[in-house]
């Protein structure tokens, strides 16, 4: 065993030395003309230069369940990009990077985008604190940031580069306010997530209850790795609320449901944007039953009324999806297809450069999307207002609107 | 104990890293390897505390990434709050720092065994559940924006290039001074604490004493290493100061080597080559997404079979019950 | 405060502490054998949870099968693990072979996402029905099968280290590893077996766990966080103490909740760790001391 050790080590250290080098060498020119699918319409294969565009992803760790739909998401559209004769002749060419849901790597994944693969724009990071961790690299680099994640803080105050296409939680519960206070719930149980989203989830129904005059009895919080959030159920059940409003997203919500059904709590319960995808049934099974949320309009494309402008679209993306993955895509995979979507009709008219890229995205107006239809100002680095969202509940195992 | 050569080769080793670090400084100029440096030196540097700790007073801590933490949230509590010098906020938050570690530190390092490992993975765990829940100070889990840069002379190190000459010469002192640190009467006291807690005690050395120094010296370490963190990205949240941190500043330690003065550095920037080099990979090759996690583990344990006293071996054939030769 | 808020934090409280105590009971094995903090612990009960819902949904294995089945899947692992990381490391220090069990956990959780993907998994529980009425407290099916499961797995071990050769052999070689070696066992041996049974333990944990929680590759490592403290809790090495651990480390973080502030849960569980380390700094029940570790 101790002879072994001398000429293993160096070998490593020679694997890791490689290895670093290949990540700093700036690349070369990958000019080999993309293979049309087949089958696609006959547009001319693009040629010439790629067009780079650069994507942050929570692959690993906590954004994970949302990096993942957002990175196949992104895939998928490189594909028809560049099937149906890429962008003004050129091909589309999306790198991507894993930030493992971590701010340091988040970082360095930027510099090492703006900086070595020299990409026009970059699309994400997943999730909030890494989309906030990297947006001062972005404002000094002077390259456009289309962040995928929901916190207000990434568009407001609003910056010069950073836009997002995620609908902020002000939206989603300013929706939900309307649907409460026509129902006449006054009384309020708040139980949010401790992460991130269930915590600025937790600052806006505070605000926006007090701007409704509601009163917020019991504000409760749980851990996303909790197994059983009874005790925080048993302590608002206590306080005999109106209505119970969960913050969070999968799988913490899904405990939540089947806790309250468990506990056999008549109280209604209300549930965020963060559930609106078919994971969350198939967690909480019968417990879903009756849960009223704002989502996006993605989950129910089917039970649309024919003139909403969004069906088309969404049809289109839930039918592509499924096709290449074979499961129904979902909101957050809807972000990343905003983000390219905008990013690439702005490369259009704007061409490869940033600055002209910025400018055309920040003039994007009437953008159907899958999140809803975007208007982008100088003032409003997001575009969507509240009809992005639609209230939707859990009958028989089905989404159905709430009218 | 031939003291000369000692001195000799880290004199040497010491120069080098300064030239090195000046010829990166003016011939580098690509944020992303600045980035990639400035990274790995405050990583290296929390580690260097974490070595101190470990190689020199035999405890390991599995909550360093909680005191990293305090440093970055003082900083970055007391700038934007109470809009006080980034300088002082620096110093604050390692003075008190240093006295959560005494507090820790004296029930606990009496004891023997892994005790401080246990109480420390506690603390650390204690620290992150207060940045996420005591959100009127902390901003909660979405964190605290616009942290002030630092500023020297009139100059905000707002660049990766001004913040890269900030953080290697830090580290450069923390070598020198843990260099002389090691080489003191103090430091052979420590040697031997860490070889034999029974012999030193019983050469007269203070052990509970000796260990709470050094484990606080080592959470300062970790302090300075957080402000900084937090002055470079301007914005902090709890997640970077969690368990997962922590392990990874252990394996830092381990893979460069416990019981060299400059193994934990060289583990910061081996671990952080890999990973970048991992992440390329994965890149070039769309295919590989995901493995490299499971390459990186797979080395580790492979590297740790191979070569179980780290990359870097102490100057002197020290402790032989302590490292991975077989006695 | 009515009796039947306390009696149902309570109920909650035991049902959380069982969890612990089974994880808990993982890490004593491999403690007590070797002397290493085998992080690696949660990714068995991860493991177990995630090859239950496979064996459930896709191989359509009966539940009893599908719950079983894993543990002996993930015991091969365990004793893999310990014969391809551990053994070749027979006189690296401590720090190390924690470390290697850190590389193995890291790994196995990379390829859990690469295989399961990264959303959490369903796993139907073991016996429908209503959640049934105990005072004034809801007491869900599951949760009776986790404490029930629980019990067995104690009385099973207790039986295994008094009652059958290999438990003997080991619990010998845990006492005194030379003394042990005189006589004829190999602790290599029993080191592996000590891995096997965490490995057994942890898939079982997973697999009672799932139905209640999910299943998904990245909830080993709070669980093993949890379970060290309840092992150090009990005094780390003493089944019993795991047991106790637990429990106490579930009613805690359950009163903690229920009666002062649930964002502050995991600190109550850390705090009551640090109280106990300060104040009998070996665990509540602990008798067993190492003597390498001397």
């Amino acid at each position: 065993m101790l002879n072994l050790h001398r000429p293993l080590v160096p070998c490593l250290l020679v694997t890791v030395l490689v290895l670093s080098l290949l990540a700093g060498c700036p690349k070369p020119p990958t000019a080999a003309p993309p293979v049309p699918t087949p089958g696609a319409t006959a547009a001319a294969p693009p040629t010439g230069e790629p067009l780079k565009i650069g994507a942050i992803f929570s692959l690993q760790g906590a954004g994970a369940p949302l990096g993942t739909p957002e990175r196949d998401t992104l895939l998928l559209l490189e594909k028809s990009v560049n099937a149906a004769g890429g962008i003004n002749g050129r091909p589309l060419k999306i790198v991507i990077q894993d930030d493992q849901s971590e701010e340091a790597v988040a970082l360095t994944a930027a510099k090492q985008l703006i900086e070595n693969e020299k990409v026009l724009a970059v699309i994400g990071p997943t999730i909030s604190g890494t989309s906030l961790a990297i947006l001062p690299t972005f404002e000094k680099a002077e390259v456009p940031l289309v962040s995928c994640a929901a916190s207000v803080k990434i568009t407001q105050p609003v910056k010069k580069w950073v836009f997002s296409t995620a609908q902020p939680d002000t939206l989603a519960v300013a929706k939900l306010m309307d649907y409460l206070k026509a129902k006449g719930l006054k009384q309020l149980a708040l139980l949010t997530d401790s992460n991130a989203f269930g915590a600025s989830g937790l600052q806006v129904l505070k605000t926006q209850a007090a701007e409704n005059g509601m009163t917020v009895v019991a504000a409760e919080t749980f851990g996303s790795k909790d197994s059983s959030m009874t005790t925080q159920l048993t302590r608002i059940k206590g306080k005999s609320p109106q209505a119970i409003i969960c913050w969070g997203t999968n799988p913490g919500p899904a405990v939540v449901a089947r806790n309250a059904q468990d506990l056999k709590l008549k109280i209604p319960l209300f549930m965020s944007h963060g559930v609106s995808n078919h994971k969350f049934v198939e967690l909480a099974g019968a417990a879903a039953e009756g849960i009223i949320f704002p989502s996006s309009r993605i989950l129910v494309a089917e039970a649309l009324a024919a003139n909403d402008p969004q069906k088309q679209t969404l049809l289109d993306y839930t039918k592509a999806f499924t096709a290449e993955y074979q499961q129904p895509p979902n909101s957050f995979g809807g972000h990343a297809w905003d983000a390219l979507q905008i990013v690439v009709a702005a490369l259009r008219s704007a061409g490869d450069d940033r600055a002209k890229l910025r400018d055309a995205i920040e003039k994007t107006t009437d953008f159907i999307g899958i999140s809803g239809v975007f208007k982008m100002s100088p003032t409003d680095h997001n575009g969507l207002t509240k009809d992005a969202f639609v209230l939707v509940t859990v009958k028989g195992g089905k989404w159905e609107i709430v009218k | 104990m031939s003291r000369t050569p000692w001195w000799q080769g880290r004199a040497v080793g010491l120069v080098a890293l300064g030239a090195a670090v000046i010829a990166f400084g003016l011939f580098v100029h690509n944020p992303y390897y600045q980035n990639l440096a400035v990274t790995i030196g405050i990583q290296g540097l929390v580690a260097l505390g974490l070595g101190l700790l470990m190689g020199w007073a035999g405890q390991i801590s599995l909550g360093h990434a909680g005191f990293y933490g305090l440093g970055a949230y003082a900083s970055a509590i007391l700038t934007t709050h109470f809009s006080l010098n980034p300088w002082l906020a620096l110093v604050a938050g390692a003075v008190s720092t240093g006295l959560i570690a005494y507090a820790v530190g004296r029930p606990t390092l009496r004891l023997r065994g892994h005790y401080l490992g246990m109480g420390t993975l506690g603390v650390g765990l204690i620290i992150q559940t207060v940045f996420v829940q005591w959100a009127a100070w902390t901003g909660g889990p979405s964190g605290i924006t616009a942290v002030p840069p630092l500023v020297v002379g009139g100059l905000a190190l707002d660049t990766d290039q001004r913040f890269f000459w900030l953080v290697w010469p830090v580290v450069l002192v923390a070598l020198l001074l843990m260099g002389n640190l090691v080489n003191s009467r103090t430091g052979r006291a420590l040697r031997a604490l860490g070889e034999n807690e029974g012999a030193a005690s019983a050469a007269g050395v203070d052990v509970p004493r000796a260990k709470l120094a050094v484990f606080m010296l080592s959470t300062i370490f970790a302090s300075v290493g957080g402000s900084l963190y937090a002055h470079y990205t301007s914005f902090v949240n709890p997640s970077p100061f969690g368990f997962a941190f922590s392990i990874q500043l252990l394996v830092m330690v381990i893979v460069g080597g416990a019981r060299s003065v400059w193994g934990p550095l060289a583990g910061a920037a081996v671990l952080a080559a890999l990973h970048q080099g991992l992440a390329t990979a994965a890149i070039r090759v769309p295919a590989l997404e995901g493995l490299e996690v499971v390459a990186y583990g797979a080395i580790l344990v492979i590297f740790l079979i191979y070569r179980p006293q780290g990359l870097l071996r102490p100057r002197r054939a020290a402790g032989p019950r302590a490292e991975g030769e077989t006695p | 405060m009515d009796s039947a808020q306390l009696l149902q934090f309570a109920v909650t409280g035991i049902v959380q502490g069982a969890i612990y105590a089974l994880v808990a009971a993982g890490f004593n094995l491999v403690y007590s054998a070797t002397g290493i903090i085998n992080f690696a612990q949660g990714e068995f009960v991860m493991l177990g949870g995630l090859l239950a819902v496979t064996g459930a949904t896709l191989l359509h294995l009966p539940l009893v099968l599908a719950i079983l089945l894993p543990v002996v899947v993930v015991m091969g692992l365990g004793a893999a693990m310990h014969w391809f990381t551990i053994r070749p490391l027979k006189h690296a220090h401590m720090v190390t072979l924690i470390m290697v069990t850190i590389g193995v956990s890291v790994a196995v959780r990379g390829g859990a996402k690469l295989i399961w993907g990264a959303d959490p998994q369903p796993l139907p529980a073991f016996s429908g029905g209503e959640s049934l009425q105990f005072g004034g407290a809801m007491i869900e099916p599951q949760s009776l099968w986790v404490l029930g499961i629980a019990a067995g797995a104690g009385l099973l071990l207790a039986f295994f280290f008094r009652r059958t050769l290999v438990g003997r052999a080991m619990a010998a070689c845990a006492l005194n590893r030379r003394a042990a070696e005189l006589v004829g066992i190999r602790p290599d041996l029993m080191n592996m077996w000590a891995f096997a049974l965490a490995g057994g333990i942890g898939a079982l944990a997973g697999g009672v766990l799932a139905p209640l929680t999910f299943a998904s590759f990245d909830i080993g490592v709070s669980l093993a966080l949890k379970g060290f403290c309840a092992a150090v809790l009990g005094g780390i090495g003493s089944n019993s103490g795991a047991i106790v651990g637990g429990l106490l480390l579930g009613l805690v973080e359950s009163m903690g909740a229920g009666y002062i502030s649930s964002g502050y849960k995991d600190a109550f569980a850390f705090a009551i760790l640090l109280l106990v380390l300060f104040l009998r700094p070996s665990g509540l029940l602990n008798v067993l001391v190492r003597r390498d570790e001397e």
